[in-house]
């Protein structure tokens, strides 16, 4: 069986269509990323399945069950975890996660073992009030709350958003070990670089998926002729490089440009772009250290290519 | 000329140092990036110099203004857009720009023409009137830039801009940015994402309240062997002892 399944499944609001017909499966016991921009409807998807909002038409289930008819037997078996901060600020650490679990009918001892990694990092401030945490600390609350009842499929809209490099690459060692004791994870995140931590992948924008595979291998799907350059001038180097016929588009990546070459230019379509010319031209406008290399794509330049 | 100088500012909340002593100086023009883990004390150090809130001890200047006695007059002379707040969303683009004229004292007369020009230089004609929460996010962010800076003060401070943009229109947002500092405007920045760090002329990374460094990404990398900023990031970030 099916951890999720979504066919069809359209949400408007007003004029805007949030969803325009999606459709996925996710397996039991993988982690499944929805990536996208804010606006994408990644939300909307969300809510839908964890039974708060109704979809206009199509078809969604959660674990065998579906989020209409059954909603109560998935709101029982589901951890939440929104992107807004939802616990009870007024209430301190210890009783927030001691109402989750009467809540679901559960103590904190019986599935203790399933938050004691996220739950021990704050257990000293278990007397202090939510709305008085960090917010690393408010992470690790909110998702020891969606977990103390075990549920079968845990729905995580964008929990890093605003969280800083460090703090993110620890969730994610956290979410990979909840994995292995068997929880499948929906998993939104605006985040482009999060993706090679998923098992698979939807690429969202505007209400429709642009790509639903493994990370290697919308990777390995990516067409272009994609190079770095960098020279000693960065800025004026991407303007001088968005004046090159054979360059298709130009955008910076950190420490370089990233560029795709028109198919038609390429040696093997008949035309006469090399890497060596296009070093001559930029040095010819006064760009000194020019470095020009092929390099892979990232998730990033693949999201940019399809979302175009 | 130096647009920012703080020296020693510090600022205690009881027992807890937020932020502890720092001192640096940011030029004219000059992209300044201000990197930290979620409590290191960034927000706490970017609200002494906008002048939100008083230091407990050192000082600082803005835009030639005392943080600490002439806090009003720096409020006057920055812009200010961070991700969660930046416009409001039930009036229509001009409705918007009108108001933060009008906030910014910008005479009556001549905020209608100014805006008509930022709308043509933005390509935004077409889109006057719309309500601002009918516009696309890259849009929003776009138009959020300029009203920061619609009063053309010399620095704006810019707190997690891109947040949850689609990688093309946070790519364009940065080439706003650099449009910005080509023309004399400091920019001080705040973002999570590691590869615009590298955009910026100088990074300085806060530790437990302090900076523990500071200066262009390239020489950042070479002072601690990282490949990239994402690297430099996660050395020092991991230094931190509190929270």
């Amino acid at each position: 069986m099916k951890a999720v399944i979504v066919q069809e499944l359209e949400r408007s609001y007003d004029k805007v269509e949030a969803l325009k017909g999606i459709s996925f499966e996710v397996d039991q016991g993988e982690i499944f990323g929805i990536i996208g921009p804010d606006g994408a409807g990644k939300t909307t998807l969300f809510r839908i399945l964890t039974t708060l909002l109704l979809a206009d038409s199509g078809f969604a289930s959660v674990d065998g069950n579906e989020v209409v008819k059954d909603y109560k037997s998935i709101r029982k078996k589901i951890g939440y975890m929104p992107g807004r901060f939802s616990l009870y600020q007024d209430l301190t650490v210890e009783e927030n996660l001691k109402i989750f679990a009467s809540i679901f009918k559960t103590t904190i001892e019986e599935n203790y073992h399933l938050i004691k990694d996220i739950y021990q990092q704050i257990e000293p401030f278990k007397k202090r009030k939510a709305g008085a945490l960090s917010g690393g600390m408010k992470q690790k609350l909110a998702l020891s709350c969606a977990l103390i009842h075990k549920p079968v499929v845990l729905f995580l809209d964008e929990p890093t958003t605003g969280v800083d490099p460090v703090s993110r690459k620890e969730f994610w060692d956290m979410l990979d070990k909840l994995k292995h004791q068997g929880i499948t994870i929906l998993v939104s995140t605006p985040y482009m670089d999060e993706a090679s931590l998923c098992n698979r992948i939807g690429l969202i924008q505007d209400g429709n998926f642009l790509k639903i595979d493994t990370p290697e291998n919308i990777i390995n799907q990516y067409e272009n002729v994609l190079l770095a350059a960098q020279s000693n001038q960065m800025s004026k180097l991407l303007k001088d490089l968005r004046t090159e016929e054979d360059i298709n588009t130009c955008f910076a990546f950190g420490d370089s440009h990233h560029i795709t070459i028109k198919k038609e230019s390429l040696a093997e379509n008949g035309g006469n772009f090399s890497i060596d010319k296009l070093t001559m031209d930029l040095s010819n406008k006064g760009h000194k250290d020019i470095h020009i290399e092929p390099i892979k794509a990232g998730i990033e330049d693949c999201f940019m290519e399809l979302a175009k | 000329m130096k647009v920012i100088e703080s020296e020693n500012l510090t600022k205690r909340f009881g027992q807890f140092t937020a932020v502890d002593n720092i001192s640096f100086a940011v030029e004219k023009g000059e992209i300044f990036g201000f990197l930290g883990a979620n409590g290191a004390g960034k927000t706490t150090a970017m609200r002494m110099l906008c002048g939100l809130s008083k230091p407990t001890s050192g000082k600082g200047t803005v835009s030639g203004f005392d943080i600490e006695k002439q806090s009003e007059e720096v409020k006057k002379n920055i812009g200010y857009m961070s991700q969660k707040f930046a416009l409001y969303e039930d009036l229509k683009v001009w409705e918007n720009l009108r108001l933060y004229g009008g906030i910014y004292g910008i005479e009556k007369k001549a905020i209608g023409p100014k805006i008509d020009a930022l709308l043509h230089q933005l390509g935004f004609e077409s889109e006057k009137n719309t309500m601002v929460k009918s516009l696309p996010l890259g849009w929003k962010q776009k138009l959020a830039f300029s009203a920061a800076i619609f009063h053309e003060p010399k620095i704006v401070f810019l707190d997690e801009p891109t947040g949850g943009v689609d990688p093309a229109a946070r790519r364009q947002f940065w080439e706003l940015i650099y449009d910005a500092s080509d023309r004399g405007i400091t920019v001080f920045v705040t973002t999570h994402y590691m590869d615009e760090a590298e955009y910026c002329n100088r990074v300085s990374i806060m530790v437990d309240g302090r900076i523990e460094a500071l200066d262009s990404p390239k020489n950042l990398k070479k002072q601690f062997e990282a490949e990239n900023m994402d690297h430099v990031f996660h050395q020092l970030a991991r230094r931190a002892k509190r929270n």
